[in-house]
């Protein structure tokens, strides 16, 4: 039932960012991402969104430069999927304003965050968008608050 | 030591690294640093070394001396470093680590840190990575939690859980209170958590699904509350509120209500009300519309409200949007099974959709079309599929080829329209075909004797058009060499006459023989038909007399071998040559028991005969896969398999047999009235349960033939279809099964059906015989075995 992967990959074939919800080790995860990849990337425009590889159903969406991509176990519904992706992509986009891909490269550590606000486990864990971005800001409150306190100089 | 550059920076230099080996370079200068200021004291940046090493981990270099800084980052006060402690954690530590155990005790006082940020790092890491030991060590905290007052804390919590109970499945029963109460929450956030525990519990334990199949109403009210509720900013996704909660309440809802009248009639409203008030012209929309169709399939639905799923999975066929229609199709796939008519009605969308751009459309589009295929659409389908099949992508061929032979043999409306549809399926894609398509298609024409001299000028024609594909080729060889004699005879009302000199047929064979695209099994096929062809020619005997000799001289073993043996038959052997040669007959579809060479008295060495023998089981039926495996339990010896019915379009005239015993049973039946010369074979009852009974007489026809009479009949008072008989005998006894009267046996015994079986037992084994019932009763399958033992009318040894 919930997710087994979100991989964030550009055109050229970079991983921007890796989720995975289930245990797997170094060498398949690094199978998958090539498999998925090389699926993924071969699909013309304007084509199907859904793909089937191995048991699980690959589930992916464009946006600009980088592909979002998910895989789904057999009970998913996809059409629902494509909504939490597009959901994801709101709150980056909410959140870095007009994000572009280098927000994410350099940023990487937020874009974590973000998504680790919106789904848990590999299922939604908040459906309100206002909630999260709420959520993103107290946490960057206490973060700069933490940093301000370590940079004061000692006397 | 230089100081370490901040992560921007680092990132920067990475990405301006012109090749792999500048990258490389860069990237271990860092990671050498970071590893030098690890081992350094607490210093500032210690966040900052971290975040780099994820960094390049994400590029995929090896960073696992980072996971040891991870545990001491997350034990540390600070935030900023707890956070990317944890993100580390996530990234480098999984369950399968040592190191993932330290961190267990950071967590159990994070979950109770006052600052509820901290808490929900914590929460999440243990959602992601957390082992079954650890779950069980901090189930009771999450417990605590999920009672706590806090609606942030709760929803990470109910995930949490969800993790924790996938992860060690007893714990469940620590969750069924807290779930429970969690369903009176307003928060959306909570709720979703909450209805995704109760699913995850409910799946895990059927007990689980019964405690909270009360809850229903309350499930129904909350939806109708997302369903009918005004505009709510928060919660708003292109006007349906909250899609990601209805989905998950839809599928709860699924969950309770399958097999259950009582929870599926509270719903039959609802579900009404949300598959005809979703607005379906955005994804959003169709998503919750899909989840519902899913439902009301799922459930004990009211029939009104089944075609309403059905009209919008219609609905959906014929949307602009590629992804509705892959969607379409994979539920009509799911139901089409059981609502076979319904989806029937869309056929012609579907068959549009095989000529899509997309190839996961086509895929699905394929599967079901071969689901659709009935006696009825039969032809105007397969021109469809033959269609598609010549212009399909190569990942589907194999598939379309064989989902194309198994609608033919079942539905093939004359011998020749399936002759026809396999030589074209072997034109197009002879390449991507399975081994026994060679020996089902010689079989099929071997049995279609009006039509030897249609066929092989067809094959002759394609011969000469391609001999690439292997398949084809070896057809053709074959029919060329049992047939020549009609293909140059010349005249065929069925195609335009043309004129076959034996020249041209023995320059066709050569081709093949000598051409590098020809495989060993294809040459050795070539041969065997040229030296049939001596038979059957009577200019050129010579010309093969020297291509055989020539062949006795092949690098390849098998074809020196023919050769030589070929050259031995027209040397020592010549006398023998037109009886080893001759034509061969009609071979019996699935005989295993005898090899065609000692019955006919042919050689052995007839290649198609030996392919036969090994392509045994052909199947192409499911059914006889199964009762495979049930036979190694008979007198522990293998068997061989005989499955009934398969052969009706082959024999056609045994009908009369069938129809000749079912007069003989009503005769038995009338038990005083019969003549007294028709002394009744001694019946035995064999099988009686659910009101079907199996009754057995035989009759000795020779020395080792026995016929043995199986008769069917249905005292209940529901009528049964698809009545099946298959039957399985101990190795060495030979067994034909004759087509049956019929398939249907309806209630009360009105109507019997009758099957002859014809065993031979040369070897008078002791005769044992399993028998396997298959019917559907009111639209459910069943089956059942019986082994029969004694057989009525042979002494104890069964001889």
């Amino acid at each position: 039932m919930p997710m087994r992967f979100l991989l964030l990959f550009s055109r050229q074939g970079k991983l921007r960012l890796q989720k995975w919800f289930t245990p797997l080790t170094d060498r398949e995860k690094k199978k998958v991402i090539r498999d998925v990849m090389a699926l993924v990337l071969a699909r013309p425009p304007r084509s199907c969104n859904f793909l089937h590889w191995r048991d699980i159903k690959v589930v992916y969406k464009r946006y600009a430069s980088l592909y979002f991509c998910t895989g789904l176990e057999d009970q998913d519904n996809e059409l629902l999927t494509l909504e939490v992706l597009h959901r994801y992509v709101e709150l980056l986009d909410k959140y870095f304003g007009n994000v572009c891909e280098l927000d994410i490269i350099f940023n990487f550590e937020k874009a974590y965050y973000i998504l680790d606000e919106f789904l848990m486990g590999g299922e939604v864990l908040e459906t309100s968008k206002v909630a999260v971005s709420v959520s993103m800001e107290n946490a960057d409150t206490l973060q700069e608050t933490m940093e301000e306190y370590m940079n004061r100089p000692a006397f | 030591m230089s100081p370490s550059v901040p992560l921007q920076e680092m990132i920067r230099a990475i990405r301006s690294a012109r090749t792999q080996c500048e990258e490389r370079g860069v990237i271990q200068r860092e990671c050498a640093a970071i590893r030098a200021q690890f081992r350094q004291a607490d210093n500032g940046g210690r966040s900052h070394n971290l975040a780099k090493l994820l960094y390049v981990h994400m590029l995929g270099y090896p960073a696992h001396f980072g996971q040891m800084e991870c545990v001491r980052m997350i034990a540390s006060p600070r935030y900023s470093e707890k956070r990317v402690g944890y993100l580390g954690a996530m990234m480098l530590l999984d369950e399968k680590q040592d190191a993932s155990l330290l961190i267990t005790n950071s967590i159990k006082n994070d979950l109770s840190h006052s600052n509820q940020y901290v808490q929900s790092l914590a929460l999440c890491t243990l959602a992601c990575m957390g082992s079954a030991e650890m779950c069980r060590d901090l189930a009771p905290e999450i417990d605590r939690l999920l009672r706590a007052s806090n609606s942030y804390i709760k929803k990470k919590a109910a995930l949490c859980a969800v993790h924790i109970v996938r992860k060690v499945h007893e714990l469940g029963e620590l969750f069924v209170p807290a779930a429970r109460s969690l369903l009176s929450e307003k928060n959306h956030g909570v709720l979703h958590g909450a209805v995704v525990l109760i699913i995850e519990l409910c799946e895990q334990n059927p007990e689980t699904l019964e405690r909270f199949r009360k809850t229903v109403p309350d499930l129904v009210q909350i939806m109708k509350g997302l369903v009918l509720s005004g505009y709510s900013p928060e919660h708003d996704v292109a006007g349906i509120s909250d899609p990601f909660l209805q989905v998950r309440i839809l599928r709860l809802l699924r969950i309770l209500g399958r097999n259950n009248e009582g929870a599926s009639d509270s719903m039959n409203d609802l579900l009404a009300q949300v598959a005809t008030n979703t607005d379906s012209t955005k994804t959003v929309g169709n998503a919750v519309l899909y989840e519902t169709v899913l439902t009301v399939l799922d459930i004990k639905s009211e029939s009104g409200l089944r075609v309403l799923a059905v009209n919008i999975l219609g609905r959906f066929l014929l949307n602009n949007d590629r992804n509705i229609r892959y969607i379409a199709m994979t539920s009509l796939q799911k139901i089409v099974g059981t609502d076979h008519n319904a989806v029937q009605r869309h056929r012609g969308t579907i068959v549009d959709c095989l000529k899509d751009q997309d190839a996961s459309v086509k895929r699905r589009a394929l599967e079901l079309s071969l689901a659709l295929v009935s006696a009825s659409n039969i032809r105007s389908m397969m021109k469809e599929l033959l269609l598609f099949l010549s212009s399909c992508p190569p990942e589907l061929r194999a598939h379309a080829a064989s989902g194309i032979f198994n609608a033919a043999e079942r539905y093939a409306p004359s011998q020749r329209w399936h002759i026809d549809t396999m030589l074209h399926v072997l034109i197009t894609a002879g390449g991507d075909v399975r081994d026994e398509t060679v020996p089902n298609l010689i079989q099929l024409i071997t049995n279609a004797s009006e039509l030897h001299c249609y066929t092989v000028h067809k094959l002759y024609r394609a011969l000469l058009l391609d001999i690439s594909q292997q398949s084809l080729v070896q057809v053709a060889c074959w029919c060329i060499g049992e047939y020549g004699d009609l293909l140059l005879k010349g005249d065929c009302q069925e195609t335009e006459p043309v004129q076959v000199t034996e020249d041209d047929a023995l320059d066709a064979l050569e081709t093949v023989l000598q051409s590098h695209m020809s495989s060993p099994a294809t040459r050795g096929f070539a041969l065997t038909a040229t030296m049939k062809l001596s038979t059957r020619i009577t200019d050129n005997v010579d010309r093969i007399r020297s291509i055989v000799s020539i062949y006795g001289s092949c690098i390849d073993v098998e074809l020196q071998q023919r050769a030589v043996e070929y050259n031995a038959l027209f040397r020592k052997y010549d006398h023998m040559r037109a009886a080893v040669l001759e034509r061969m007959p009609v071979i019996e579809k699935n005989s295993p028991g005898h090899t065609n060479g000692e019955s006919t008295g042919e050689a052995v060495k007839d290649v198609p005969t030996a392919k036969m023998k090994q392509g045994e089981p052909l199947l192409l039926q499911q059914p006889a896969n199964q009762v495979c495996d049930l036979l190694d339990l008979l007198g522990g010896s293998e068997e061989t398999l005989q499955p009934g019915p398969a052969v009706d379009c082959l024999v056609s005239g045994l009908s009369v047999h069938a129809a000749g015993t079912a007069g003989g049973d009503l005769l038995d039946l009338l038990g005083g009235f019969e003549p007294a010369e028709l002394s009744p074979a001694p019946q035995v009852l064999a099988y009686d349960k659910g009101g079907v009974t199996l009754t057995l007489s035989c009759e000795k026809q020779s020395d080792t033939g026995l016929t043995v009479t199986l008769t069917a009949s249905n005292s209940s008072d529901s009528d049964l279809s698809s009545f099946t008989l298959q039957a399985a005998v101990p190795k060495s006894v030979q067994l034909h099964m004759k087509a049956p009267s019929g398939d249907s046996l309806p209630a009360r015994g009105t109507a019997k059906v009758t099957q002859m079986v014809v065993l031979n037992n040369p070897n008078k084994v002791n005769l044992k015989m399993r028998v396997r019932v298959s019917y559907t009763r009111q639209g459910s399958p069943f089956q059942d075995t019986v082994q029969i033992d004694s057989f009525p009318g042979l002494d104890a040894a069964g001889q």
